[in-house]
């Protein structure tokens, strides 16, 4: 069981949001504003300088706009065009969470199958493993011609390819590694298979499941975006940053994927939040000891 | 004979098969009265895990005839015949403690206001009331065992199984819970098998020490511990508690010398 905290441990720590995770609200502790500024500040600081450096050196060396656009010329194009990047952010965003959620619903039945019977189990994850090590996002230009350019359902399959395999992959792996010892417990109170799988594999598999989703998240907005370079409606996100790259309009384009961005961490951030409020008691969760 | 929990004649248990196979039990004979507390104690390698896990059908034996409670040990690990503890308390992080001891409850399908009022009665016997709310890594490892007790007993089985339960423990907390083992037994009435190695232990507990010797694990001896049944602290420090000590180390050398000469 510490082996096994460690290990999860070990992954939250590793998190790409780790940092952030360590001050959102558990359930019965509030953090102190105190505590909040000395927690972000440094980021703030650090971001802050970032900027400041970019628009310093870009101005101080004369770089051109399409080579790297200023972050004040980016800001000016964000505040000019705000009604319709975020019109083609919210078309994209749509086509990213519905994938997303097509490609997790499959990938949790998959997982429950793979866990029930090792047939297959043994005949599929090989194939799941090496489908997953594909660029899946190639297979956009198919998936264009089958589902026809203008039916955004072509850019929800490539997100729900991209996202299936990891999260099925990872949710496997959680609900077959369990403890021996809660096997053998349920077995002496003869529970049976479903009970196990509802009583300790679920629980169990529930921290693979939210770093899976959690990466899925980031990587369904990404699947959408390059689905959407490959052709389509005019009106996304992909399509308006190589239009606004065409036309040599950099900020614009810079001013786009701001808003994926701000898309990309809304949406991370958000199952954060429910990973929290399911899983209270996760050994990276818990407050005291 | 309807008195006897556990009737084993001529059990033998081999893993694996071929060339890897290992004999963990040859030829055990053991019986169990209703309301024994046995022990059984013995090098590690010897096999008494296995037997544990043989009457409680975690493992089926390759020879004999195993009987628990009258019934083949299959089915009366179906009937819940028995409550296991292990060596680690086995909670579950996500459940509270009261959600931990009402477990078995659930599987059995008690209603819900009954698996609260046992599981509130098996923690006031377990003296943890107080913690029914907090959560397994809140507590003490002994706290953790205790709870891990009241989760087996939750549905009042007539035996109950334990695989060295204190082996992780400090010295302090194990002489503790031995005193709160031997007042669980003293108002269940329920039959206790325990598997330790460690020799005071065993005789503290028990009715009867069955000693087991390696390779391939068998019963070497059995020694009734004819001590009061009401134990304590003072108990450690009688001549007669001393001399089943050494009884009982004594018995463990000459099983141990016995194997090695096989």
């Amino acid at each position: 069981m510490t082996e096994r905290d460690d290990l999860i441990r070990e992954t939250a720590e590793t998190d790409l949001f780790a940092s952030f995770e360590g001050d959102l609200p558990a359930s019965g502790r509030r953090s102190s504003p105190v505590r909040l500024l000395r927690r972000y500040l440094p980021a703030v600081i650090a971001f802050l300088a970032v900027i400041l450096i970019w628009e310093g050196l870009t101005r101080l060396l004369g770089v051109e706009s399409f080579v790297l656009s200023k972050p004040s010329e980016i800001l000016t194009s964000f505040t000019e065009t705000f009604g319709t990047i975020w019109g083609a952010g919210l078309r994209t965003l749509y086509e990213a969470t519905a994938g997303f959620v097509i490609g997790t619903t499959l990938a949790i039945a998959t997982s429950l199958a793979a866990a029930r019977w090792v047939g297959f189990r043994e005949g599929m994850l090989p194939i799941a493993i090496a489908l997953n090590a594909t660029p899946i996002a190639a297979l956009a230009p198919i998936f264009n011609s089958w589902f026809g350019l203008t039916n955004p359902f072509s850019k929800m399959a490539v997100v729900a390819v991209v996202v299936y395999f990891p999260v099925m992959i990872n949710t496997t792996r959680g609900l077959l590694e369990v403890d021996p010892a809660e096997l053998e417990l349920m077995r002496s109170i003869a529970a049976t298979p479903a009970e196990v799988t509802r009583r300790i594999r679920i629980p169990r598999a529930l921290p693979y499941f939210f770093s899976s989703i959690k990466v899925a998240s980031v990587l369904s907005l990404i699947a959408a975006i390059i689905s959407e370079y490959f052709g389509g409606p005019q009106d996304v996100l992909g399509q308006y940053i190589v239009n606004r790259a065409q036309l040599f309009q950099f900020p614009d384009a810079w001013a786009a994927i701001l808003v994926a961005s701000i898309l990309g961490v809304t949406f991370y951030l958000l199952i954060l939040v429910a990973e929290r409020r399911l899983m209270p008691w996760h050994v990276a969760f818990r407050s005291s000891d | 004979m309807s008195s006897l929990v556990v009737e084993a004649r001529g059990v033998g248990k081999t893993f694996g098969t071929g060339d890897g196979q290992i004999e963990a039990l040859r030829g055990i004979d053991l019986q169990i009265d209703q309301g024994d507390f046995i022990s059984l104690i013995g090098p590690s390698g010897c096999g008494k895990s296995t037997l544990l896990r043989l009457i409680g059908d975690l493992v089926g034996p390759t020879t004999g005839t195993l009987v628990v409670n009258g019934k083949t040990p299959g089915q009366a690990r179906l009937d819940r015949d028995y409550g296991i503890v292990f060596q680690s308390a086995t909670l579950l992080d996500w459940r509270s403690v009261q959600k931990n001891v009402e477990l078995p409850l659930e599987i059995m399908d008690f209603p819900s206001e009954e698996r609260s009022t046992r599981a509130t009665e098996m923690l006031d016997l377990v003296q943890l009331a107080a913690f029914a709310d907090h959560f397994p890594w809140q507590l003490s490892g002994g706290m953790q065992q205790r709870v891990a007790i009241a989760r087996a007993l939750a549905f009042r089985p007539s035996l109950l199984l334990m695989d060295e339960p204190f082996g992780a423990l400090d010295e302090m907390t194990r002489e503790a819970m031995q005193q709160e083992v031997l007042r669980l037994w003293g108002e269940t009435g329920t039959s206790v098998v325990f598997v330790t190695h460690s020799i005071p232990e065993a005789v503290f507990l028990s009715t009867r020490v069955v000693v087991m010797s390696p390779r391939p694990g068998r019963i070497s001896d059995e020694i009734i511990v004819d001590l009061p049944r009401r134990r304590d602290q003072d108990t450690r420090e009688q001549s007669k508690y001393f001399d089943l000590v050494i009884e009982v180390r004594e018995a463990l050398r000459k099983g141990e010398a016995g194997g090695a000469a096989t």
